[in-house]
């Protein structure tokens, strides 16, 4: 039995997951935190967030995220992938930064223009 | 000196003010005016660029500027005007005139026929907690490092620890370590942490960043720049114990202690504040007491959720538009207490006569509870309501309803209290 905090919504529902049953997740107070629970037990993922350079905005940097979750031991990978990376203004919001980040399916997105 | 008059004056334009210029024109209201000090509007949701905004109010998972921007979007379409780098300067609660001002504009005096506080908060800094040792560089606020990382792009040092467990610190240990920095610990002088527990687990257990509690910083070294601190666990006094050192050899320290509504302008219009929240007292309607001026979001108390910020300034902003066309609340006025391990309620004050179906009660409890736990709301010991609650900690603000029916029941004063089943 393994015992997670959801991370789904704020409200942080303590979850048991039980590994030898096919995942089967208890304390979970929507469906989002079982599937929170199977997926954090099987395939964890993490959206990640972050900024880019940018030459000649308002702002130096750009906020960005990945468009879906990406595996948690790729964070590194795709931060990493974003070092040295200078995008020009104007960029939009929803921009595609960088496609398919690191292989693994996701796109780095802008999260504001700038 | 202009003088000008809108139907609805916000001060602050970060989520609080927007959401409720936007109440306030969606109400009825003809001219609104946003004054903003920043360059921009959206406040502190610019440089708080992690995502888990909007689940409750848009239902999606969104990134800050993502939140603030779908707020920001709206303003355009007539009624709002926004004034930025703009510093309102003083309020006069009775005529509710607001002395700004700015570079490119210069002094000015603009009137609202109804005032909307939405200053938001500042953080607590090393002198507001007396932490000892040297006044050595790399010592910061998380807020402040959060803005040179994200916003300004600096990356503020490479060997961290974090005193406090609050959210935003929690939220720049994951940041940091994303960007290279070796976060060494997550230090809280208090036996539960002040930060949501989801931010514990995917800021500092994703990374393997330990957190001790009941500890705290007792001294800093370095000649210039930050080089070591010393950290020693605290007793149930808060007292460091001595024998317990550990030394983090580190070149940055990032504070996370707490957050403390701005109120100069509040408290310089003689406007009553809540010691308690160090925000103004209010009505159902997010009214203080000085008539027509409303407050809302973390001037007011500070919420965990923006979500819930949302909400609050929504209502203080449709009730402002209610006042500007003379809709006065009715009625007399019940308090609302705090009973046992309730440390505060907003609003503090309901009148009956003006809530619908119902009130929002925010309130925050003074430790963890755990078990069968009742939140009630009594009156001359008789209960008018009973909530249903599994876990209460302080870090995580909580909500219950108090319907219209049972309120009028109530004379006088409503308790707020936690109660334990008896086993």
């Amino acid at each position: 039995m393994r015992e997670l905090v959801c991370i789904v919504c704020p409200k942080g529902c303590r979850l048991h997951v039980d590994e030898e049953n096919g995942y089967k997740v208890t304390g979970n107070s929507c469906p989002r935190g079982e599937a929170y629970g199977r997926e954090e037990c099987t395939n964890p993922t993490r959206v990640v967030t972050s900024t880019v350079a940018v030459a000649g905005g308002a702002h130096p940097r750009c906020p960005v995220k990945t468009n879906r979750p990406v595996p948690k031991d790729r964070m590194f990978d795709v931060v990493r992938a974003l070092d040295g990376l200078v995008i020009p203004a104007p960029v939009a919001l929803g921009q595609v930064i960088v496609a398919d980040v690191c292989g693994t399916g996701a796109d780095i997105v802008a999260t504001r223009g700038v | 000196m202009r003088e000008e008059l809108y139907d609805v004056v916000v001060i602050g334009g970060g989520p609080a003010g927007l959401a409720a210029a936007l109440a306030a024109r969606e109400n009825g209201a003809q001219s609104v005016l946003i004054l903003e000090r920043d360059t921009e509007p959206g406040g502190i949701l610019n440089q708080c660029i992690h995502n888990g905004f909007g689940l409750h109010w848009f239902k999606e998972e969104l990134t800050g500027p993502e939140y603030a921007g779908r707020f920001i979007a709206q303003l355009a379409g007539g009624g709002i005007d926004v004034a930025l780098d703009t510093m309102a300067l003083s309020l006069d609660a009775a005529t509710h005139t607001v002395c700004a001002v700015s570079r490119k504009d210069g002094m000015r005096a603009v009137r609202g026929k109804a005032v909307v506080l939405a200053m938001g908060c500042r953080e607590r800094t090393r002198g507001a907690i007396g932490i000892p040792g040297a006044r050595c560089a790399g010592i910061f606020t998380a807020g402040t490092a959060q803005r040179y990382v994200n916003v300004e792009g600096y990356m503020v040092g490479r060997r961290v620890l974090i005193l406090g467990s609050g959210d935003i610190g929690l939220i720049m240990a994951r940041r940091m370590t994303l960007e290279g920095a070796k976060v060494l610990a997550c230090v809280e002088v208090m036996p539960y942490s002040g930060g949501l527990a989801r931010n514990i687990a995917q800021c500092l257990n994703d990374f393997g960043i330990p957190l001790y509690l009941s500890h705290t910083i007792i001294d800093i070294e370095g000649d210039g720049r930050v080089e070591r601190a010393v950290v020693a666990k605290v007793d149930e006094h808060r007292r460091p114990i001595p024998g317990t050192e550990m030394t983090f050899e580190c070149d940055t320290i990032l504070l996370s202690v707490g957050l403390i509504p701005e109120n100069e302008l509040t408290r310089g219009a003689g406007i009553e504040l809540d010691a308690r929240t160090n925000g103004a007292a209010v009505y159902e309607n997010m009214e203080t007491a000085a008539p027509g001026v409303f407050a809302c979001g973390n001037v007011l108390h500070v919420h965990d959720l923006v979500d819930y910020v949302t909400a609050e300034s929504r209502r203080a902003g449709a009730a402002a538009a209610a006042y500007a066309r003379s809709e006065r609340a009715r009625g007399g006025a019940i308090s609302l207490a705090c009973g046992d391990g309730v440390s505060y309620t907003v609003p503090q004050r309901v009148r009956v006569e003006s809530v619908e179906k119902g009130v929002d009660v925010f309130f925050r409890v003074r430790r963890v509870f755990d078990g069968d736990l009742r939140v009630t709301a009594r009156c001359g010991g008789e209960v008018l309501a009973s909530f249903r609650r599994e876990h209460l900690a302080p870090g995580e603000m909580e909500r219950v309803t108090l319907p219209r029916v049972l309120l009028d029941k109530a004379r006088g004063t409503v308790t707020i209290s936690v109660e334990e089943a008896s086993v």
